[in-house]
C-alpha cells in the first residue's frame, strides 16, 4: 500500500481501514498489519499524560518508604507472603480480612461500570494496560521507525542493515520496557531496595526471575505486537460493556448529519450541498484498531478519541468548526435530529444507581476499616472429648484459644468468663498462671498466639446440657476488649 | 466423496463432502494457534519420555536419562524434615520431662509430635480424644490409677500395666471377694453401698453402716482408709465421681466379687525414647496432669 499524497486535496491519505466494516463479513481474517499515524491534540496530551501518571504510580510505589517501627517493613505497599501480610501505607491487613481486597474488587468493577455508563469505554482507551504499554510501545516504535509512512515502507523494503538496525534497535528498546515492567512488580511483593540489589547480583529467589520472565514475555507481546488483537478477540469486556452502556452514554462518534455527503476537498470550493467531512481518511489512519469511525459504534473501538484529534486538526486546516468526530450520544444526535439541543445527560438512573451502589460500598469499607479492631479473640471449643468429668465432680471443657494481636506493641491482657459461675480457666503450657478465675497472657506484636484454654465449672450451675458462655479478653492499661460467644457443655440430665 | 473438493459458497471453505438431508460439512481448518500447541506438545512429550521414567516394560520401566523418581523425591524430602526436626528431637533427648513442660518451644513440639504418635499408637483402646471408655482410663480427667505426674505417666507409658513384656510393668491384684470366698454376698452388698455412700451417696444407710467395718477390714489396706485411693499400688479413690468400670451399684458389685484388671502393653520396648517423652507431654497436657 503506497501513501500517495494528494497534493491538492487538504491532507488526503491513502488510508484503508484494515478492519472496516464491510471487511468484516468473513469469519475469520487473516490479521493485517495496521500502522496509526501520530496525532496531536487534547486527547492524545490527555492520553500523554494518563502514561505518565498511570506508569508513574506503577514505578514508583514500592519506593515509597513509610515507617511503621521496628520490626515491621518500612515500605508503604507491600504484599507480604511470608508474614502473610498486606500493607498499604496506614492499614495493614491480615489473611483472615481478604474481604478488603474483595471490597477493593468490588468497588473497582462498579466504578467501572459508572465510568462505562457515562463515556464508553474510557477504560479502554485510556487506562486498560493493554492501552498504556502499547502506547509506549508505539512512541518506541515512532522514535525509531518513523511514523505511518516510513513503517509502511520500512515493512515493503527488501531486508538490508538499516532495515535490520532499525528493528533491532525497537525490539531491544521494547524488551528494556518489558524487563522493566516485569521487575517493577516483584517488588511489591518484597523490600525493594533489598530486592533490586539482590536482583542484580543474582540473589534473588528463582520465583522473582520467573514472575519478571513471564511479565516480560506478556508485555512484549501483548503490548508490541498483538496490540489491537488483544482488545479485538481476547479481552471479554467488550463483550460484556455493551450491558452498562445505553444511547445516553457518550461515546465517540461521527457526525453523519454534518459530515455527509462527504467528498475531496479542493481549496477554495463551495461549502454548499456537501457535508463537512473531506475524505481525507486521517481519522482512519490515526486509528490504533483499524476501524472507520464513520461507519459509526463498532466493537473495535476503544474510544481512544485519537481520531477526535485527527480530524479536528483538518477541521482547523479548512475553517470548518471541531467537532465532526466527538463525544455525543446516541440519544443525543436523535434530539438533535429533532431539532432540540443535543447534549450529554449525566445524571439518570442508571449512572445515579451505579454511584449509589459505589458509594454505599465504600461507605461499608470505610465504616469496617475505621471500626477495625487490633484485637481479636477466636475460640474453638473441643470436640472430642465433649467435657471431662473431674474427680471432684466439677465439668470441664477444653478449647483451642487464638489471640490475635494486630497492633504493633506487646499486650498484656487478661482473660475472663462470662455467665458461668464458679469457673476456673488454665492455660496449658503455662505454669506461672495457675488455676484462676482470670488468667492473664502477654502477647507479642503483630502476632497471633494460640492457647489451650481449659475451662472447669461446678456441676450445678450447667442447667441443661449446655450453656451459653462468653469470653472477654481486657487489655490492662487500656481496657480494650473483645469478645467470643460459645458454649459449655456437660452431660445429659 | 469428490474428486476436487468442493468449496462453500458462503464461507468459501472446503466441504468434506459429506451430506445429510442437502447439509454439507465444512472442512474448516484447525486455528494454527491450536495445532502448534499441539506439535509443541508432541516434541514435548517427547523430550519428556527421555528425560522421565514413561515407559512401561514387561517387569520394570523406562527409568528416564536423569533418574527422577517421585519415591526418591519423597524420601528426599522425609530426610530434609526429619533433618528439620532434628534439632527439637536432640534437644527432648537430653531435656528432662520437666525441663520440656516449662519450654514453651519444645512443649508445643513435643504435644505436637505426642498428638500424632497417640492417634497411631493409643487411640485404638483411649479413644481417639483420649476419652477413654469402660475399662480403659479417660486420659482428660484428673484421676490417675498410677499417678498424673507427668513422671508417673512417662513410667506407665514405659513399662506398661500387668503385661509380660516387662519386668517393671505398673501390677496391682485385686482379689475377687466372692470367687475366692473371702465375703459373702451379703458383705458384698454391704461394703458396695458404703463406696456409694462416698461419691453418690447410697440409698441404703443401714447396709452402708455396716459396710464400713468390712472396708475397713478388706480394702483400706490398699484404696485408703477414706477411699482416696494409693497410686503406689494403682488402687483408684473410690470417693469421688470417676469410676472405670461404672459407678452404678451393680457393677460395684461385681467388680467387688470378681476383680479386675486392666492389660497395657509397655511401649518402652516399642517406640523409641524420645517418643515416650513426647506420648508424656502430651497426655500430661491434656487437662488432668499433677
Amino acid at each position: 500500500m503506497g501513501e500517495a499524497y494528494r497534493a491538492e486535496k487538504v491532507d488526503a491519505i491513502d488510508a484503508e481501514a484494515v478492519n472496516k466494516k464491510e471487511n468484516r463479513e468473513q469469519r475469520y481474517k487473516k490479521r493485517v498489519k495496521i500502522h496509526p499515524k501520530g496525532v496531536h491534540g487534547t486527547y492524545r496530551a490527555l492520553k500523554w499524560w494518563m502514561i505518565v501518571v498511570l506508569l508513574g504510580i506503577y514505578y514508583v510505589t514500592p519506593w515509597i518508604r513509610w515507617d511503621r517501627g521496628p520490626g515491621a517493613p518500612d515500605q508503604a505497599v507491600l504484599i507480604d507472603f511470608v508474614t502473610q501480610r498486606f500493607y498499604f501505607f496506614f492499614i495493614e491487613i491480615w489473611p483472615q480480612e481478604v474481604y478488603y481486597i474483595a471490597g477493593l474488587m468490588i468497588m473497582a468493577g462498579i466504578g467501572l461500570f459508572f465510568i462505562t455508563a457515562l463515556f464508553g469505554r474510557a477504560w479502554c482507551g485510556f487506562a486498560c494496560p493493554q492501552t498504556v504499554w502499547t502506547d509506549l510501545f508505539m512512541v518506541v516504535e515512532r522514535w525509531v521507525e518513523g511514523d505511518r509512512a516510513a513503517r509502511i515502507r520500512l515493512d515493503n523494503a527488501p531486508i538490508s542493515a538499516s532495515k535490520i538496525l532499525k528493528r533491532c534497535t525497537k525490539f531491544a528498546l521494547w524488551l528494556l520496557i518489558s524487563v522493566g515492567t516485569g521487575g517493577a512488580w516483584v517488588f511489591y511483593y518484597a523490600d525493594a531496595p533489598t530486592l533490586a540489589i539482590q536482583l542484580f547480583t543474582l540473589e534473588a529467589s528463582p520465583i522473582a526471575y520467573i514472575t519478571i520472565g513471564i511479565l516480560t514475555f506478556t508485555t512484549f507481546s501483548l503490548g508490541g505486537l498483538m496490540r489491537e488483537q488483544v482488545c479485538i478477540y481476547m479481552c471479554p469486556w467488550p463483550r460484556i460493556q455493551g450491558a452498562m452502556m445505553d444511547e445516553e452514554s457518550a461515546i465517540v462518534t461521527y457526525r453523519v448529519d454534518r459530515g455527509e455527503p462527504r467528498s475531496a476537498y479542493r481549496k477554495g470550493e463551495t461549502w454548499e450541498d456537501r457535508g463537512d467531512c473531506v475524505d481525507c481518511n486521517q481519522c482512519v489512519a490515526a486509528c490504533p484498531t483499524g476501524i472507520d469511525i464513520r461507519d459509526g459504534q463498532q466493537l473495535e473501538c476503544i474510544t481512544c478519541a485519537l481520531c477526535i484529534d485527527a480530524c479536528d486538526s483538518v477541521m482547523a486546516k479548512i475553517g470548518r468548526p471541531e467537532g465532526l468526530i466527538g463525544y455525543a450520544s446516541l440519544a443525543g444526535e436523535a434530539r438533535r435530529d429533532q431539532g432540540e439541543i443535543s447534549s450529554i445527560r449525566m445524571f439518570r438512573s442508571r449512572t445515579v444507581i451505579y454511584l449509589a451502589l459505589w458509594s454505599f460500598v465504600g461507605a461499608i469499607m470505610l465504616w469496617t476499616l475505621i471500626n477495625r479492631a487490633d484485637l481479636e479473640i477466636n475460640v474453638l471449643r473441643d470436640r472430642n472429648p465433649l467435657f471431662t468429668v473431674l474427680s471432684d465432680g466439677r465439668i470441664r471443657n477444653g478449647f483451642t484459644f487464638k489471640i490475635l494481636n494486630k497492633s504493633p506493641e506487646q499486650r498484656t491482657l487478661v482473660l475472663s468468663v462470662e455467665g458461668l459461675a464458679g469457673a476456673r480457666l488454665k492455660v496449658v503450657g503455662s505454669e506461672d498462671i495457675a488455676e484462676s478465675v482470670t488468667p492473664y497472657f502477654t502477647v507479642k506484636p503483630d502476632r497471633l498466639h494460640s492457647f489451650r484454654l481449659l475451662v472447669s465449672a461446678p456441676k450445678e450451675v450447667l442447667p441443661g446440657e449446655t450453656l451459653d458462655i462468653r469470653f472477654v479478653l481486657t487489655e490492662i492499661n487500656t481496657r480494650t476488649k473483645a469478645t467470643y460467644d460459645s458454649l459449655f457443655k456437660g452431660p445429659e440430665k | 466423496m469428490a474428486e476436487k473438493p468442493e468449496i462453500d459458497e458462503v464461507t468459501g471453505t472446503e466441504t468434506t463432502g459429506h451430506v445429510w438431508d442437502g447439509i454439507r460439512e465444512l472442512n474448516t481448518p484447525l486455528p494454527r494457534w491450536w495445532l502448534w500447541i499441539l506439535y509443541a506438545t508432541i516434541i514435548w512429550s517427547i523430550g519428556y519420555m527421555i528425560v522421565y521414567p514413561a515407559v512401561p516394560l514387561i517387569s520394570s520401566y523406562t527409568k528416564g536419562v536423569i533418574g527422577y523418581s517421585s519415591r526418591s523425591e519423597v524420601a528426599l524430602e522425609m530426610k530434609a524434615a526429619k533433618a528439620d526436626q532434628k534439632v527439637y528431637l536432640d534437644k527432648l533427648e537430653t531435656a528432662s520431662l520437666e525441663e520440656i513442660r516449662t519450654n514453651p518451644e519444645l512443649l508445643e513440639f513435643a504435644r505436637a509430635g505426642g498428638r500424632a504418635a497417640y492417634n497411631v499408637n493409643c487411640s485404638q483402646c483411649h479413644g481417639s480424644g483420649a476419652q477413654g471408655s469402660k475399662g480403659y482410663p479417660n486420659l482428660n480427667d484428673d484421676e490417675w490409677l498410677w499417678g498424673g505426674t507427668v513422671d508417673a505417666i512417662h513410667y506407665t507409658i514405659s513399662h506398661g500395666v500387668r503385661n509380660d513384656q516387662d519386668e517393671d510393668a505398673r501390677i496391682s491384684d485385686m482379689p475377687a471377694f466372692l470367687k475366692d470366698g473371702t465375703l459373702d454376698k451379703a458383705a458384698i452388698n454391704d461394703v458396695a453401698e458404703y463406696v456409694l455412700s462416698l461419691s453418690s451417696g447410697g440409698s441404703d444407710k443401714e447396709a452402708a453402716g455396716r459396710g464400713k467395718a468390712v472396708f475397713a477390714e478388706n480394702c483400706a489396706d490398699c484404696h485408703g482408709e477414706n477411699a482416696e485411693g494409693v497410686a503406689d499400688v494403682g488402687a483408684p479413690a473410690l470417693n469421688n465421681a470417676i469410676w472405670l468400670y461404672g459407678g452404678d451399684k451393680a457393677t460395684i458389685v461385681q467388680t467387688v466379687s470378681y476383680s479386675r484388671g486392666g492389660v497395657m502393653p509397655a511401649w518402652g520396648k516399642i517406640l523409641d525414647a524420645v517418643e515416650i517423652k513426647k506420648l508424656a507431654i502430651y497426655i500430661h497436657s491434656l487437662g488432668g496432669g499433677k
